[in-house]
């Protein structure tokens, strides 16, 4: 069983619905630690070594956070500028998160359509997320598609936010329990469909 | 008395008159004096008697400046200095006595030569040190090695007091030399006499390190301040009195009791109270210089006393060049340090004193080099113009000194004021590398303070001459955490009148101090519970489950919001009617302060940024 890390941020949390019902979710799922970054360090200071500690004990680190203006909130940039060291993260001594699996969980208040070539926004979601990308190419981390919920703005019914929930968590279970062939996994456009040979990928 | 009375009052009144005149015309303060002594003295209104006598009581002067000087130099500093006295001071004293000895031999008997060599030899260094600092060049490279010379002349004149009397060849007039009034060591045998001296030096070392600060420590926690005054001026006088008495120069005894003190926490407390009685007392042994060139004798021999002065200064100047040359002193301070170091001493006067008396010199010889020793001391500020003159079209391209200069000013912050708020202020100033000076006037507080190696000085930092002391004049900022606010108001006024170049930062004790400090218009006022009282109500909210990083927005924006209504209570609290008492005053606005709905708009504006947006 492989360990995850979620590394949440979100600045107002008391006005996502959908991000509070992901945080409740994968609070109890066995293996998973949540690390709320706007909580733990509202002035932004952040403690490096603590960061550094947290993504060596785990072997799956997940961003989970609003698309905001096409990339991430303030404070995961903050996170990549301090914690991704020279020496650990990169550089030819730098090995602490090689071969581990990252991808991010975001939502968008817009919805899918508008992530196309032909849509109101232009670029796909992975277009948009390729700086995140090259940042975990670099430091030699597994990427993988993100698991994205769009759409949000238009109100998201208890039903759809359920469903939601319940992919992302089998998403998370999955993953840790090494039931899908990853490259296979890094093909797809997003993580919230796998595919479904499960029981004999083990 | 009445005769003294008035004497005092026309020496008070001719530098009160001359000194602002001279410093307005740049001259300086020095030939201010000089020329308000030659003003009121016998070859210009006649006001005054006893000249020499007063030259003679106000030479004191130049010991409690050698003691001041002495407060700047930590020992370390004068360890470091070493190698410019004996060097640079040695030099010029030897290099300096031979050629004038030289030169004399031509007109004079070899014995008289040498006296005159060696007496010549030295500066003045009432005039230079005085000048310099007045000018701000002590801590330059040349006004450095200009103290390391004349330290080295001031500890020269003790072996020349002794050598002199040897060169007699004339039968001695009457004994002028005065005996010590206390006890006489010349009767002890030779070894004893040294015994005697080196005990004497190691008294003041000892006692100036051990004993002082406990007494001095005793004394300021009576809180009567001429209390430490007397007892500062009787450790300066004391210790003059023990170095005469042992046949040393109370100037150099005085210096060492300074270097000896320059540690001390009462460092600061001791330059305020010392350095009024040495401005009066070289005030006016400038003035008795002035009064006592004899113009009746320079007017008869013109021609022989201008050529000596001009002799005089001309060799020097350049022994000095050449030994700049050779110790390498930088281009730029070579030029100040031959002009500042270029002309006869007082010294001088006691030394030529002591060759009447001793019948080494006769009274022929005398007379005209003391007036153009004399010429020679009145020349050198106007020197110090020339050369200033001279060497502003050369400022703009040495850039570099600028830089020199600021990185001597070790401390750029006061912090006034070393309490309960004081002390975590000092702690993160210094956790950064900045070093205040710290002045508090709790003497228990300063003695925990020093023990646990904070640079603390006792004193009360309300008072002008202790800011002064504290380098106000170089300082950017100043700090004040009274908890008393008459004493912050008072500072803050006194800074704002002599150092508005000053930033001040400053607690406040509640709303009403803020609005007085405010009206003194105090920008940077930080009410001192404040800080505590908002942090506390972060760990609350946090602790109830509010969102932390919102907590931490609204805490700001609290802040910042309170900043922004303080001037409008300012202001409104301006317009209303004098009468309205202050205990009415602060439940009105306390009212306001704690009305809901202002409360409810503040929070409202945390929101504001993202109640616009929809939700994500």
């Amino acid at each position: 069983m492989k360990k995850v890390l979620i590394n949440f941020a979100h600045p107002v949390k008391s006005r996502s619905k959908i991000n509070k019902a992901l945080c409740d979710a994968v609070k109890g799922i066995e293996g998973v630690t949540l690390n709320d970054l706007y909580a733990n360090y509202p002035d932004f200071m952040i403690d490096t070594e603590r960061e550094q500690r947290l993504c060596e004990e785990h072997d799956i680190i997940i961003f989970q956070h609003p698309l905001y203006w096409y990339s991430t909130p303030a404070i995961v940039k903050e996170w990549f500028d301090l914690v991704l060291e020279h020496g650990w993260a990169y550089g030819s001594m730098g090995k602490a998160l090689h071969g581990k699996l990252f991808f991010q969980c975001i939502s968008t208040g817009a919805d899918s359509s508008s992530y196309q070539p032909a849509g109101y926004n232009e670029y796909t979601l992975k277009q948009l997320l390729a700086p995140v990308k090259a940042t975990a190419k670099l430091c030699g981390l597994v990427w993988l598609p993100p698991f994205a919920i769009t759409g949000v703005h238009q109100g998201l019914s208890a039903d759809k936010i359920e469903n939601h929930v319940n992919r992302y968590k089998h998403t998370i279970i999955t993953l840790r329990d090494s039931l899908v062939d990853v490259h296979e996994l890094s093909q797809q456009d997003e993580l919230n469909v796998l595919p479904t040979k499960k029981e004999g990928a083990k | 008395m009445e005769s003294f009375l008035l004497q005092f009052f026309i020496f008070l009144a001719a530098a009160a008159v001359s000194v602002p005149i001279a410093k307005k015309l740049g001259l300086g303060s020095v030939l201010g004096y000089l020329v308000a002594g030659i003003v009121i003295g016998p070859f210009g209104g006649s006001l005054i008697h006893d000249v020499e006598d007063i030259m003679h009581f106000t030479e004191f002067g130049v010991v409690m400046m050698l003691f001041l000087v002495g407060l700047e130099l930590k020992p370390s500093l004068l360890w470091k200095l070493k190698t410019p006295i004996l060097g640079i001071g040695g030099s010029q004293v030897l290099l300096t006595s031979v050629f004038i000895t030289l030169v004399s031999i031509i007109f004079l008997p070899w014995q008289q030569a040498i006296a005159v060599g060696l007496i010549l030899s030295l500066s003045s260094t009432a005039i230079v040190l005085q000048t310099l600092q007045e000018k701000g060049k002590m801590k330059t490279e040349a006004g450095q090695s200009v103290f390391a010379v004349l330290l080295f002349q001031d500890l020269a004149v003790i072996p020349m007091l002794a050598i002199i009397p040897l060169l007699a060849t004339l039968s001695i007039a009457a004994s002028g030399q005065h005996d010590s009034v206390l006890f006489d060591i010349s009767h002890l045998p030779a070894y004893l006499q040294f015994v005697v001296t080196i005990g004497a030096i190691a008294a003041v070392l000892l006692l100036g390190k051990f004993a002082s600060q406990p007494v001095f420590r005793i004394i300021a926690r009576t809180g009567v301040r001429e209390v430490f005054v007397a007892a500062a001026l009787s450790l300066v006088i004391g210790t003059s009195l023990l170095m005469m008495m042992v046949g040393l120069s109370p100037a150099l005894g005085a210096f060492l009791a300074g270097v000896v003190l320059a540690d001390s926490e009462f460092r600061h407390e001791l330059e305020s109270d010392i350095e009024p009685f040495k401005g009066l007392l070289l005030g006016i042994f400038f003035i008795s210089i002035g009064a006592s060139l004899n113009f009746t004798l320079i007017g008869d021999n013109m021609a022989l006393v201008l050529g000596l002065a001009a002799g005089l200064i001309a060799i020097k100047w350049v022994i000095l060049i050449a030994i700049s040359f050779v110790f390498r002193i930088g281009k730029k301070d070579r030029g100040l340090f031959a002009i500042a170091l270029a002309q006869g001493g007082e010294f001088a006067f006691v030394l030529f004193q002591v060759t009447k008396s001793s019948g080494v010199l006769p009274v022929s010889v005398i007379e005209p080099l003391i007036s153009a020793v004399a010429i020679s001391m009145f020349m050198a500020p106007v020197m110090f113009v020339v050369h200033e003159k001279l060497s502003k079209k050369n400022v703009e391209i040495n850039h570099d000194s600028k830089d020199d200069e600021i990185s001597n000013h070790e401390h750029r912050v006061i912090l006034a004021g070393f309490g309960r708020l004081g002390t975590d202020i000092g702690r993160f100033l210094l956790s950064a590398g900045i070093k205040p000076v710290i002045l508090d006037h709790d003497s228990y507080n300063v003695e925990v303070l020093r023990k646990l190696g904070f640079e603390v000085y006792y004193g009360d930092a309300t008072r002008l001459d202790l800011l002064a002391a504290a380098g106000a004049s170089q300082a950017d900022m100043l700090i004040v955490s009274f908890a008393d606010t008459d004493a912050t108001k008072k500072l803050v006024e006194l800074a704002n009148k002599h150092y508005p170049h000053l930033e001040i930062v400053v607690s406040a004790r509640d709303r009403e101090a803020t609005f007085e400090l405010m009206d003194l218009g105090v920008s940077n006022i930080y009410k001192e519970t404040f800080g505590s009282a908002i942090a506390m109500g972060q760990t609350v909210m946090t602790n109830l489950g509010v969102d932390p990083y919102e907590v931490h927005r609204l805490k700001h924006i609290f802040s910042k919001k309170e900043a922004q209504m303080l001037p409008e209570l300012h202001q409104e609290r301006a317009q209303e009617e004098k009468y309205v008492s202050a205990y009415k005053r602060h439940h009105e606005e306390l009212e306001i302060l704690m009305n809901e709905k202002n409360n409810k708009n503040l929070i409202e504006l945390d929101k504001a940024w993202t109640a616009k947006n929809p939700e994500q």
